[in-house]
């Protein structure tokens, strides 16, 4: 299986939320993903990495980053996403848990 | 002077093909697996109307590959009649030209295959019907001249036991023998007595006892492990948002993952929510493993199934108060009446689709498949012809804005029709589209109509991982567009939704999302399943579920 490395930058108008420690969530069963962040030193950005098997996503990818760092207030970031054919809906899903586990 | 007029043209032709066919029947009109071919032959004559029974459960299998091996040069161009054509042998058919002309409803594995050769000019497209549309057709215009069907025994006189398994035989039999033609039967089992007669002797012609049971597909048994935490995600919106909302009791649950989830979170979640005895009480299904839990925990009243489902045999007939059954102690669905109810007296109908447009219809057709929707249409619409009341039927016609420019002041009710899906299907591909493949299909088929599962005006909810949009609180199609691209995410139609215009909406009740619902997306876990396995649902039947090999992994 041929992985494709992705790279993006979000930047939310307003960050106010990070990680103090490097988090680990999810596996990468089919139809899902693996999430590790990280604090960075990005100048209030979120830096992301997604390896994926799949091409010809790109916007797509960046569209559901792009509103996940706007509605979590996140910046200062750095993301690495190991996906398995996930849908935008289970990306979403396991980036709030991810944050979730880290606020908890 | 005048002349006698003929009056029994259709007995006469029948009597004539049975005495052509009496060499090959025997005591109880018996005949041997090796005869089938010659009965066939003596029986079926080209361009007749004929049934081979099956629909997307158990399968006339038997007589269906018999019927493929007659000789073409006394049979050929049938116009078949029946209810799926799920089986390789049901389009070999067409292939060697035995049949001609297909009237249907649902393709299941074959669909390729009918598109393939309407386009080739193989076979000549009837129409696309849901279930009891075609049955209804039975009694008036597609009358089968020779019926193939199936039941799991027959006695020595040929009465025909059916069982757990009813589901289409009666109206089959019926339309058939009463315009004087002939009715076949396979059964697995000649005995000396059955369990019950449901179908009597005299209208059976002959009976054969087939060399293997008939097949049938456990379609209905969906895997607890196998549910996601989106779909737990969009069964809490769908409990809280619309169950709870509108107080729904009668309701027919579809067969993808999204219902089989909120089965299994009536007693979680819905016991939270305090909705036992207020919701799913009265249902339309076929015996769904994952209804064990709640109707374990007495939510459900009554149940009428379309069909039966492999396992279930001995926990539905340990459950008389619950299931229709019989004075032997075994169920007797029914399709033809399920569906009746299913079309007239349910409050709601809840199922997943593919694709979902900016108007809001929805279909499960893709370009290169002649699928058909089965019964979903007949139940996923708003039924013109009821007249009786219930409070969540009256709530949602109560709340379309759009009555008094059909009705005038006129008060009426209006079925909840809810399509429930993730706005992005297996592979990425979104759900909700511009335009849908079903417009391709048409055109590569030569159908006349796109076809249609759901129509946008009988949809009253969308349910999406962003929340749920109130189409039955749409006042123009304007309002309705703007809804739907609310809730349709990152598809090529929800990036076109306006955050202030989504603003509008959710300040309305128009769309709420689950924040608004108060729905905690965190607790959207396996956790919420009364069952996360199988095996924990055999666990509930107290061992009277006995799940087919396939589906044991302990």
């Amino acid at each position: 299986m041929a992985l494709n490395t992705l790279e993006f930058e979000c930047k939310c108008a307003a960050p106010a939320a990070s990680v103090d420690k490097p988090l680990h969530f999810g596996v990468v069963g089919s139809g899902d993903l693996e999430v590790l962040m990280s604090p960075a030193k990005a100048g209030g950005k979120v830096t992301v990495k997604v390896v994926t098997p799949v091409t010809g996503f790109d916007v797509l990818w960046q569209r559901v980053l792009a509103a996940f760092v706007e509605n979590a207030k996140l910046g200062d970031v750095a993301i690495e996403i190991n996906d398995n054919n996930a849908t935008p809906a289970v990306v979403t899903l396991r980036l709030r848990q991810a944050l979730a586990e880290a606020a908890a | 002077m005048k002349t006698q007029k003929k009056w029994d043209n259709l007995a006469t032709d029948t009597a004539e093909r049975m005495a052509a066919a009496s060499q090959f029947i025997g005591n109880g009109k018996r005949v041997e697996p090796k005869d089938i071919v010659g009965l066939l032959e003596a029986v079926i004559r080209p361009g007749d109307r004929v049934n081979i029974e099956g629909n997307n459960q158990k399968q006339a299998d038997f007589l269906a590959e018999c019927l493929l091996k007659v000789d073409k040069s006394k049979i050929h161009d049938l116009h078949m009649v029946q209810s799926a054509v799920p089986l390789a042998a049901h389009l070999d058919l067409f292939e060697q030209g035995i049949a001609k002309k297909l009237d249907f409803a649902f393709g299941g594995p074959q669909a390729g295959r009918v598109a393939k050769f309407i386009k080739e000019g193989k076979l000549e497209l009837g129409a696309i019907h849901t279930y009891l549309e075609l049955f209804a057709r039975y009694f008036l215009d597609l009358t089968p001249k020779v019926s193939l069907i199936c039941a799991f025994e027959a006695d020595r006189e040929g009465n025909l036991y059916t069982g757990f398994n009813t589901e289409d035989t009666p109206v089959i039999v019926e339309a058939t023998k009463f315009r004087q033609g002939i009715v076949i039967a396979q059964v697995n089992k000649i005995v000396d007595k059955l369990p019950r007669v449901d179908i009597p002797a005299g209208w059976v012609d002959a009976v054969v006892e087939s060399p293997r049971p008939f097949f049938v597909e456990p379609l209905f048994t969906r895997d607890p492990a196998l549910v996601t935490n989106n779909q737990i995600l969009l069964g809490m919106l769908c409990l809280k948002g619309i169950y709870a909302e509108y107080g729904v009791q009668r309701i027919n649950h579809g067969i993808g993952f999204l219902t089989s989830a909120i089965e299994l979170m009536l007693p979680t979640y819905g016991e939270e929510l305090g909705l036992k005895g207020k919701v799913c009480t009265h249902m339309i299904l076929n015996p769904h493993p994952t209804m064990i839990p709640a109707i374990e925990e007495g939510w459900v009243d009554t149940i009428h199934c379309f069909g039966g489902e492999l396992g279930m045999e001995k926990y539905v007939a340990a459950r008389p108060d619950v299931f229709f059954v019989g004075p032997d102690g075994t169920l007797r669905s029914n399709r033809a009446y399920a569906q009746t109810a299913g079309h007239y007296a349910l409050d709601m109908f809840i199922g997943g689709t593919l694709q979902i447009d900016p108007y809001g219809n929805s279909s499960t057709a893709t370009a290169n498949r002649v699928a058909g929707f089965g019964g979903a249409p007949n139940m996923g619409c708003d039924p013109k012809g009821r007249r009786h009341v219930t409070q969540s039927w009256l709530k949602c016609g109560q709340e379309l804005p759009s009555m008094p420019e059909q009705i005038g002041t006129m008060p009426r009710g209006k079925r909840l029709v809810v399509q429930g899906i993730e706005t992005f299907g297996e592979g990425r591909d979104p759900a909700f589209v511009e335009e849908l493949d079903a417009w391709q299909l048409a055109k590569n088929a030569g159908l006349d109509l796109p076809p249609v599962m759901i129509y946008g005006d009988d949809v009253t909810h969308i349910v999406t991982e962003e929340g749920i949009a109130y189409l039955s609180r749409c006042k123009d199609m304007e309002t309705r567009m703007a809804a739907i691209r609310a809730v349709a995410g990152f598809t090529p139609v929800g990036i076109n939704a306006k955050p202030e215009e989504t603003r509008r909406l959710r300040d309305a009740k128009i769309v709420m999302t689950p924040e608004d619902l108060g729905v905690d997306r965190d607790r959207a876990t396996r956790d919420m399943l009364a069952a996360k396995n199988i095996r924990d649902l055999v666990t509930w039947s107290g061992g009277l579920y006995e799940p087919p090999a396939r589906f044991r992994n302990w």
